[in-house]
């Protein structure tokens, strides 16, 4: 037994890869449906999008690149769906170049599947530089950061930006980001605004925001593929409810069981690893 | 099965599988992926700050519509290049000096409160969002762990005696920390293949019918 386990410890790293390979693979070609449950987090940002009165506006920034897409992406197309069916409008802009193309992605799928109408149902901003200029910018007057829409239609004459100046006419701001772009959004939108702020983040930085979660400085979060699986199933399920035939999404539904079957693995392989480690040690003492 | 005909997914998954050939050892099919992704990455993020910051918020008011004022920060940027020059390369520090004046003076007293003054309020005041015993015991764990840890950090006093106990619980603390940050680093990682193997089975290989 003892030999087994010190073998098993000093496995091939390949086999390793192949295992984890396998692993990830087979609940993504035959689905677990393992279902999803809200952590509080994700269910403060559901409940608080949930209950704005229709035709309010919110903010979301897609401040994020694509090497973050799989955890992002399905928290942004999401939190959109979710805005459009509850009759708020969401503003789609980001503070990086490489986000606007997402945000783009984002809307026109939310217009295909849920036959959603540009400037009416939705707003795309696009991208602007400068990070905190930018937030600063729209406390004081939205048109002067953005005076068109990524299309180049003013402003002024989009019938969803119709008496929306700065964050007194934004319900909330959701910046979706795998860096510490939602810091300047608390720090110069919160602390300087006190503009209502959401955040979905990769879940490296997860730990790093849960402080902000429990000052209220966030109203809530999305921590990760673990916050985009929870949001998704229960805005799939509102999908349902309100009779959608298309939109419904399991991406990071489905990679989340992937992500449990994985996570499975790497604890077994700790497990073996020590165990093996400890009695390599014990016979070498013998 | 249906594979794709797209030639951009063929291009993005023959990418995809050059970067994977890392697994086993450097090679020049990654090296040329990794220099298309810094090249596309560079390129992309030019063009879009040119034409959503450069050009319309220097140049167009500048030199189509003729406000002068813009001059001062053209100026500014020009010195930036100046580092480019060995003689003139002292230039740099005029829009460095005005970036950090500026820089400084709009974040740190705000970054103070919203990083330091509030974190301190919500480490003694009750949870914002109410009050139950589950939160009630969570606010106290989070006060515990907040004076724990930073004693640990104390150095200028021994952790011995009426120290000891009380560090020992700070490193405690760290630890549950450190497993937790670990542990979202693990499924982050994970996220980032399982984005990739979505990709590859479903949009190139169309073998992941709910992807369709």
């Amino acid at each position: 037994m003892r030999a087994f386990f010190i073998k098993l410890a000093n496995l091939n790293r390949t086999i390793i890869y192949l295992i984890i390979t396998l692993g990830v693979i087979t609940p993504l070609v035959v689905p677990l449906n393992l279902g999803q449950k809200m952590s509080p987090p994700t269910e403060n940002l559901y409940t608080y999008i949930d209950t704005l009165p229709k035709g309010s506006h919110i903010l979301i920034s897609a401040d994020y690149d694509p090497s973050t897409l799989p955890e992002l992406q399905p928290m942004l197309e999401a939190i959109i769906k979710h805005a459009i069916i509850r009759g708020v409008i969401p503003m789609v802009m980001s503070l990086y170049p490489e986000g606007t193309g997402l945000g783009i992605q984002a809307c026109e799928k939310a217009k295909e599947e849920l036959g959603a109408r540009p400037d009416t149902d939705y707003v795309v901003l696009g991208y602007k530089p400068g990070f905190s200029a930018v937030i600063l910018g729209i406390g004081e007057d939205i048109k002067k950061v953005f005076p068109t829409n990524y299309s180049g239609v003013p402003l002024d004459s989009i019938p969803a930006m119709k008496g929306v100046k700065n964050y007194k006419d934004i319900a909330l701001t959701v910046s979706l980001s795998g860096a510490s772009t939602p810091l300047a959004w608390v720090t110069y939108a919160y602390t300087k605004y006190n503009e209502k702020l959401a955040t979905g983040v990769t879940a490296v930085s997860a730990a790093d925001f849960y402080p902000y979660l429990q000052t209220g400085q966030f109203v809530g979060a999305l921590m990760g593929m673990k916050g985009a699986a929870e949001y998704e199933y229960q805005v799939n399920k509102l999908l349902e409810k309100n009779g959608f035939e298309k939109g419904k999404s399991v991406f990071a539904v489905r990679g989340m069981e992937a992500n449990s079957i994985a996570h499975f693995l790497i604890m077994l392989f700790i497990i073996i690893g020590n165990l093996g480690y400890f009695l390599s040690k014990k016979r070498r003492e013998a | 099965m249906h594979i794709s005909h797209d030639p951009w997914v063929w291009l993005a998954a023959i990418l995809t599988l050059a970067i994977f050939s890392f697994l086993y050892k450097d090679n020049p099919f990654f090296k040329m992926a990794e220099h298309i992704f810094v090249g596309v990455a560079t390129g992309y993020g030019f063009v879009y700050t040119w034409n959503n910051g450069i050009y319309p918020n220097l140049l167009k008011p500048l030199f189509v519509e003729h406000k002068l004022l813009f001059i001062i920060p053209f100026i500014l940027g020009l010195m930036y290049l100046a580092v480019v020059v060995p003689k003139f390369s002292y230039f740099i520090r005029w829009p460095f000096a005005f970036l950090l004046g500026v820089g400084s003076g709009l974040s740190i007293p705000l970054a103070f409160k919203a990083s330091l003054v509030e974190q301190i309020k919500y480490t003694i005041l009750p949870n914002p969002h109410g009050m139950s015993i589950g939160l009630f015991i969570n606010a106290l764990l989070i006060f515990i762990g907040v004076i724990t840890v930073v004693l640990y950090f104390y150095f200028s006093t021994p952790h011995e005696g009426v120290m000891k106990p009380i560090t020992k619980t700070g490193i405690v603390f760290l630890m549950v920390g450190f497993g937790a940050s670990f542990g979202y680093t693990v499924m982050a990682r994970f996220s980032l293949l399982v984005g990739r193997f979505e990709f590859l089975l479903g949009k190139w290989l169309g073998l992941l019918s709910w992807l369709r």
